[in-house]
């Protein structure tokens, strides 16, 4: 654990906090310029996020989907590889959940359990598809994510239309109560408390562990960041570099698919015909990024993330800011975290300017 | 030439530090009109720092610097331009897909209009190397042209740039012998022109060649500065490592045993069809070394990668101890005792961005011996890798530092302990110290005798003659992807191995001394 803590907290993470700050002073000053007093709009966010209890659980449930896609794409980083694909393999992850949550009967020890692992297990497949093109056929993986992504959308839309549709509605059946992982019905009868949360939330933390484990403690770990730094060198070593690729897409698809799978069944009950993605697969390539590819930061860039998504309408009613200027803030967060060289120059400027005054 | 003593550089009491080390410790040197001063130093010993100085990509904490005796503050390389300052890195530093001259005129480009006029400066660059000796092809793309070529690209950048003082940083570190002659020719066209030069090397041979003057420099200290010819290289050598050195490796007989290799008629074709090996065939036994010499490029690299299955045969086989292992994994075949000192560190040794101690593993991380539960355990590895630094004189901080951050000879240490520690049948060392100064070189050529008195089988590919001639026991010439002789290195001569090399022996006939 010690390792992990070190990987986070070495100049790896002055360079992303720093990011975060100038993303927040830049949108700031945006706000200036539309004419919108931005210390009212981040009060106002911040008020949205911590204000009460409602919105705090709330804020928990934007977030749990994101560090789920977070560590996705994260993973496949860690081998050298994009993985675009996170928000297919999240689409799959709930399509696979959903096929089980309502096609079967079965005692909640078994249904939730088995309908979880089988979203895993379509996002693991959907990644271990582009890791197979990328292995065998040397096709890049950021075009066949890309694609996949376009096919998990139409592909599910297309299941549910036919096949698990609720009469008249636009999404599929309820998924059995015996599959729900939510803690919604309880905490509302206990506590009276309305806030969506879920077991999500606990899996996403112990996937966050388990990212760790898997990549610093096995032997398959120790191949995927081999293969990750210097494949030439891991297949001098006997390493079977086509067939790390394919497990660390797969494995980085289990995760977004666990992400989608959750999501189903933690929140919404159903899966919608949707016409676009729900966008956590991209916001996890922004989360991924800013958190330098750990786990822990992984879920620290989850919170930021999810806190100024969630907390974005907040603005809008307290400062009157529109939501086009906050996906501004949240945008120029994610340039000058993408831009880090332009904030290590910054912090280089600072340095020099300290030595020169000793 | 000499006649007016006049100092072209001048370097008082330059000190720069970087992040626990002093890379340079007041150092003092001159540098004469017209000569050919080397700066002789162990890997690490501040070289490249100084002369970074004085091209102006560092600024040093104290210490002037004087150009044609008058003191100048050399804030950036342009300015160092500006000054006359020439400077050849030892990574090359041009643009692949841009040609000869384009490369040469970046950043100061000849316009007609708004355009580049490249007929030009093609003349300019056709008659700077027609004035030096710099032979070019003027319209080839980088990509295209051998290493020696696109030396001689950035020699031709400096001078384009107008520069009297050229410095050198380990420029033969990366050439065939003969282009090593074609440089020392080159240097002394450019002396003869009125330029200066600064070398910066740690071979001895070079300098007693090459250079007038050398300036010794140990842990950022300078030692000693020397005219070459009142000095030798055994002075040098002990000056430079600051102890006595050995050369020439202290061997007793070889007492070879059975076959551990056998490799039987393999071809190998690239992609386009080309016959990279034809036919090739050795053998290597217990208890010997056995020396390929080739010049680069004659199917060294290829007949490496088919022994240790990094690359498919497309015909005949290799045997180890008997079994065939021909297009077997590299896996397979490193379980099957062969061990490999790869010829690209960088590549294929070393994951520069894992620890040490990761590295030592990296053949073995699978074994029990490293695993608690089925986890790895680091402290396990550790303790193994921390054995190895001991026995193997590592020099790191620690198990748990980069590889990246060790320097050259450490990271061979590093991969040569990792593979001996294998305790392998075949042991194969390809350029095993190429860039490494002589203490590395002479404690690497030690353990690899140590091996074949083990009764190893050892296989060594090197480009340089002299390690050949020194540390085989039986020596075979490989040329266009054949062995077109083996001989008794007691029995041949250097000249007699330069001739195979280039393929004489081709047309009289294999020769065999056996
Ligand atoms: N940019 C740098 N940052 C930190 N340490 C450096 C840097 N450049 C060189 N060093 C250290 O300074 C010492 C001298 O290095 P260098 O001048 O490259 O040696 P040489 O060229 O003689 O092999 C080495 O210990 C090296 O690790
Ligand atoms: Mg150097």
């Amino acid at each position: 654990m010690n390792k992990l803590v070190k990987l986070f907290t070495k100049e790896s993470s002055l360079i992303p906090l720093m990011a975060i700050l100038l993303g927040l002073l830049f949108g700031a000053l945006v706000m200036i310029m539309g004419g919108y007093n931005p210390i009212i709009a981040y009060a106002s966010l911040f008020k949205k996020v911590f204000g009460d209890l409602y919105n705090f659980g709330e804020t928990i449930r934007q977030i749990t989907p994101l560090i789920f896609t977070g560590l996705s794409v994260a993973f496949a980083f860690r081998t050298g590889l994009f993985n675009i694909g996170a928000e297919g393999q999240f689409v799959m992850g709930s399509l696979g959940a959903v096929i089980i949550g309502t096609q079967l009967s079965l005692p909640w020890y078994i249904h939730a359990p088995l309908a979880i692992l089988v979203g895993a297990l379509f996002g693991g497949i959907w990644g271990g598809i582009a890791g197979y093109l990328k292995a065998k056929r040397g096709v890049h993986e950021v075009i066949t994510t890309i694609m996949l992504n376009w096919i998990s959308l139409y592909f599910s839309n297309y299941i549910i239309a036919n096949y698990l549709r609720e009469p008249g509605q636009q999404h599929s059946e309820m998924i059995k109560p015996t599959a729900s992982i939510s803690l919604l019905n309880w905490l509302s009868e206990a506590f009276g408390y309305n806030a969506r949360l879920h077991w999500g939330t606990i899996i996403a933390l112990i996937a966050a562990f388990i990212f760790f484990i898997i990549l610093w403690k096995t032997k398959q770990g120790y191949e995927l960041r081999a293969v990750g730094f210097n494949p030439h060198a891991s297949e001098y070593a006997g390493m079977n570099v086509n067939r790390n690729i394919i497990n660390a897409m797969f494995i980085g698809g289990v995760f977004a698919g666990l992400g989608g799978a959750v999501e189903i069944l933690g929140v919404f009950n159903y899966q919608t015909i949707a016409a676009g993605f729900p966008g956590y697969g991209f916001d996890g390539i922004a989360v991924a990024l800013i958190g330098a590819n750990t786990p822990v930061g992984v879920i620290l860039a989850s919170i930021l993330f999810g806190s100024l998504t969630y907390g974005a309408p907040g603005m809008k009613f307290g400062a009157g800011v529109p939501i086009e200027v906050i996906r501004v803030v949240i945008a120029s967060v994610i340039f000058f975290v993408a831009a880090s060289g332009i904030v290590t120059y910054i912090l280089s400027l600072f340095k020099r300017k300290k030595k020169e005054v000793l | 030439m000499m006649n007016d003593i006049n100092y072209v550089v001048e370097m008082r009491n330059i000190t720069k530090r970087f992040p626990g080390i002093i890379a340079n410790d007041h150092i003092s040197f001159k540098v004469r009109k017209g000569e050919i001063h080397a700066l002789l130093g162990e890997n690490g010993a501040g070289k490249s720092t100084l002369m970074n100085v004085l091209f102006g990509l560092y600024q040093p904490e104290e210490g002037q610097i004087l150009i044609n005796e008058k003191e100048v503050k050399i804030t950036d390389p342009n300015v160092a331009n500006d000054l006359g300052i020439g400077m050849v890195h030892q990574h090359f530093m041009l643009v692949e897909n841009f040609t000869v001259t384009e490369n040469i005129i970046l950043g100061s480009e000849p316009k007609k209009g708004l355009k580049i006029n490249y007929q030009e400066a093609r003349k300019t660059v056709t008659a700077l190397s027609e004035k030096y000796g710099l032979k070019v092809n003027p319209d080839a793309k980088i990509e295209d042209i051998s290493v020696g070529m696109q030396q001689r690209v950035e020699i031709l950048k400096t001078l384009y740039r107008g520069a009297d003082i050229l410095i050198f940083d380990e420029p033969t570190a990366v050439l065939t012998p003969q282009e090593i002659l074609e440089l020392a020719d080159i240097m002394n066209n450019l002396v003869n022109e009125e330029k200066s030069i600064i070398l910066i090397t740690h071979k001895l041979k070079e300098i007693m060649e090459i250079a007038n003057s050398v300036t010794i420099i140990r842990r950022g200290r300078v030692i000693d500065s020397l005219l070459v010819q009142d000095t030798n290289p055994d002075e040098l050598a002990s000056k430079m490592v600051g102890r006595e050195v050995t050369f020439g490796v202290e061997k007793k007989e070889a007492s070879p045993g059975n076959n551990i290799l056998e490799v039987a008629n393999i071809f190998v074709k690239d992609y386009r069809g080309v016959q990279l090996l034809n036919g090739i065939s050795l053998e290597v036994k217990e208890g010997e070394i056995l020396g390929i010499a080739g010049v680069d490029g004659n199917g060294q690299s290829e007949l490496i990668d088919v022994i240790t299955g990094l690359r498919n045969a497309d015909g005949g086989k290799v045997l180890l101890k008997g079994n065939d292992i021909t297009n077997h994994t590299p896996r397979y075949i490193t379980e099957a005792g062969v061990s490999h000192i790869p010829e690209d560190r960088h590549k294929r040794g070393l994951i520069l961005d894992f620890t040490v101690g990761e590295n030592m593993v990296m053949e073995t991380y699978f074994y029990p011996d490293y695993q608690t539960n089925h986890l790895l355990d680091y402290q396990k590895i550790n303790q193994h890798a921390e054995k190895l630094i001991e026995e193997f004189d590592v020099r790191t901080p620690s198990v748990n530092t980069l590889a990246r951050a060790l320097s050259g000879g450490n990271q061979q240490k590093a991969i040569i302990a990792r593979e001996v520690d294998k305790d392998p049948d075949l042991l194969i060392a390809a350029q095993p110290t190429r860039g490494l100064d002589v203490g590395a070189i002479e404690f690497i050529h030690r353990r690899l005798v140590e091996q074949r008195d083990k009764g190893k089988a050892v296989l060594l590919i090197s480009l340089e003659v002299d390690e050949i001639l020194s540390l085989s026991d039986r020596i075979a010439v490989i040329y266009e992807g054949q062995i077109v002789g083996i001989v008794n290195p007691k029995e041949t001569t250097e000249q007699e191995l330069g001739l195979m090399m280039a393929g004489a022996a081709k047309q009289e006939g294999a020769i065999h001394h056996e």
